[in-house]
């Protein structure tokens, strides 16, 4: 199982006491997140006037304070403004990765699914192949050959999911398959490529909201720890990953450095999840 | 058994092709990266040593058989960068990530029971909280659980070391990084599991009996609620493998994890191929041996 995977089956499985349509205050919370994420990556100077790499050496190493909201790092630079930066530089990253993993996920998964028997059984295999290089054991496969670097991160971690997305398509296409309403459109006589495209896909690619929701937090997390161990965006470059990494040097004099970008990364992720669910449980109760 | 032992030896072979092939895309003369990448303007009579050496100047098919003789008799070839081989820099490596893994494993099980446990026993309010701090706990990156754990514990409390010293206190800190978001995600399908076991029948009769609440959970509810975990055994494997490279990293504690970024980072071909290979290897043992647990717990699934 794939950490999507696990992911999917969680939100599927889960029995919220509060079933249906009322918003709970956790869905309320990731969507503020999720706003103030949109703001910063497509306005960021609305947020953040400032320059994210803009240095000040006489501002170095200031805790946070009514001008430093989250502090200055040891050049100077405020936090706040390269965390508000950096969220332009994640969400790409995010959606691109999930953009990558989703297409080859779906080639594959759909290969597998309406091809036949023998097909399936091939790709199956391969899969099962991919899946023995758990976790970022792929991804770090990949920055070997290719070398690290932002856009090499992104592929990576895009490659290292779409086997997860493919075993989920390939299964969801298999169930559709199925039902009864494709097998009514097949006794009126439906040629397959009208099967596939009117009835089939369409309805494996709704469940395909949720997994991307998923997706993108995960995506986001994964490349930030690359570039954390230096093999993404490299410092000085606004990304949240790379300014952990940059302030592990001064961990015990200047924590903030740290902890700030770090707090924006797990409010993504945690909303990410959050909104994931909230949507599934809305498709299913609709 | 046997069809899944097949079955894992070609995922092995699998595994071993792709990796030889894959890295034989990266740019460059590997005879070069031997000798220490292009800046090391290594004379041509040592280039064309070293080729001889590690056979680059053979045809990639006689290469290629000849790397699956050699991996097939355990022998994993030499390190680039450290000159030494690799199978025994990578046996000594291993004993303390598998130390750390199954030590973050247990502890994770632990708190997602307690958690769990709590939570079914606590009426709605309990349910949303154990429900929000799981989703939280799965959500935290290992390096920012890291870097928090030790600006809590080392910078202000004082009280655990900020590197992994060697001793159990050096243990502390590296374990609950990694077991802290696993529970996360165990906790939230225990619990589910759990409430799906405490609204059935065997629980019902046991409540008429006059069983405990907690004696309930532990005797009839636990094995049933066990099994869906157990089944995250696999995908648990590798999110500790991914988390040992960042942990260990951070708290500067030797082990498998360490050593494949530092690879990475080198480009120490074999070492990294190295690291694949045990990773494959293990992770399909892990899924034998998920498959007897699942079938020890759940006679359902058991094949005559």
């Amino acid at each position: 199982m794939s950490e999507l995977e696990v992911q999917a089956t969680l939100s599927r499985g889960e029995r919220s006491r509060s079933r249906g349509r009322r918003v709970t205050p956790f869905e309320v919370l990731a969507v503020v997140v999720a706003l103030f994420l949109l703001v910063a990556g497509l306005l960021p100077g609305l947020l953040a006037p400032g320059d994210p790499l803009g240095i000040d050496p006489a501002a170095a190493f200031q805790p946070p304070s009514p001008a430093h909201w989250f502090g200055t790092d040891e050049s100077g630079r405020d936090i706040w403004t390269r965390v508000v930066h950096g969220a332009g530089t994640s969400l790409v990253i995010g959606f691109a990765a999930t953009a990558i993993g989703l297409g080859v996920g779906l080639v594959l998964g759909t290969i597998a699914g309406m091809l036949g028997p023998a097909v399936d059984f091939s790709v199956n295999r391969l899969l099962e192949v991919l899946f023995a290089f758990p976790g970022l054991l792929l991804a770090l496969l990949f920055i070997l050959i290719f070398g690290p670097g932002v856009w090499t991160a992104t592929v990576a971690v895009g490659l290292s999911a779409s086997p997860g997305y493919a075993r989920i398509i390939r299964g969801q296409l298999l169930a559709v398959r199925r039902s009864s309403f494709v097998e009514a459109a097949t006794v009126l006589g439906r040629t397959r490529r009208q099967l596939l495209l009117r009835h089939i896909l369409p309805n494996t690619l709704a469940p395909l909201f949720v997994l991307g929701t998923l997706g993108v937090g995960q995506a986001i997390v994964w490349a930030s720890a690359l570039s954390y161990l230096g093999l993404g965006a490299q410092p000085p470059a606004a990304e949240w990953g790379a300014m952990l990494s940059a302030g592990r040097t001064y961990l015990t004099t200047a924590w903030w450095m740290s902890f700030f970008p770090g707090l924006v990364i797990v409010l993504t992720a945690v909303a990410a999840t959050v909104l994931g669910r909230a949507i599934e449980r809305r498709a299913r109760y609709a | 058994m046997l069809v899944h032992s097949a079955g894992g030896l070609f995922v092995l072979w699998a595994v071993a092709t792709l990796t030889f092939f894959a890295v034989r895309l990266i740019p460059g003369d590997p005879a070069q990266a031997v000798l220490g990448g292009p800046g090391s303007q290594a004379s041509p009579e040592a280039l064309a040593a070293v080729r001889a050496e590690y056979g680059f100047d053979q045809p990639l098919l006689v290469q290629y058989l000849r790397e699956l003789g050699r991996l097939a008799t355990g022998d994993l070839g030499r390190s680039y960068a450290l000159n030494m081989d690799v199978a025994p820099l990578l046996l000594a490596q291993l004993g303390g990530t598998l130390l750390l893994a199954l030590l973050a494993l247990a502890v994770a099980w632990l708190l997602a029971l307690a958690l769990a446990t709590w939570s079914t026993l606590g009426g709605k309010t309990a349910w949303a909280v154990g429900s929000g701090i799981e989703i939280t706990a799965a959500a935290l990156p290992h390096f920012w659980l890291a870097t928090a754990l030790i600006i809590l514990f080392s910078t202000w409390l004082g009280v655990l070391p900020p590197i992994s010293t060697p001793g159990p206190v050096g243990l502390v800190l590296p374990v609950l990084t990694l077991a802290v978001p696993l529970a996360g995600f165990l906790g939230q399908i225990m619990r589910e599991s759990f409430q799906a076991a405490l609204e059935s029948p065997f629980v019902l009769s046991a409540r008429a009996r006059g069983e405990g609440e907690l004696g309930i959970r532990f005797v009839h509810v636990l094995r049933h609620a066990a099994l869906p975990a157990v089944n995250l055994s696999g995908w648990a494997f590798g999110s500790l493998i991914s988390g040992a490279v960042v942990v260990e990293t951070i708290f500067a504690r030797p082990g498998l994890g360490r050593t494949l970024l530092n690879a990475v980072t080198l480009r120490d071909v074999p070492v990294v191929i190295g690291v694949v290979l045990i990773v494959a290897l293990a992770y399909i043992l892990m899924t034998l041996v998920t498959d007897l647990a699942g079938a020890l717990l759940d006679p359902r699934g058991r094949t005559a």
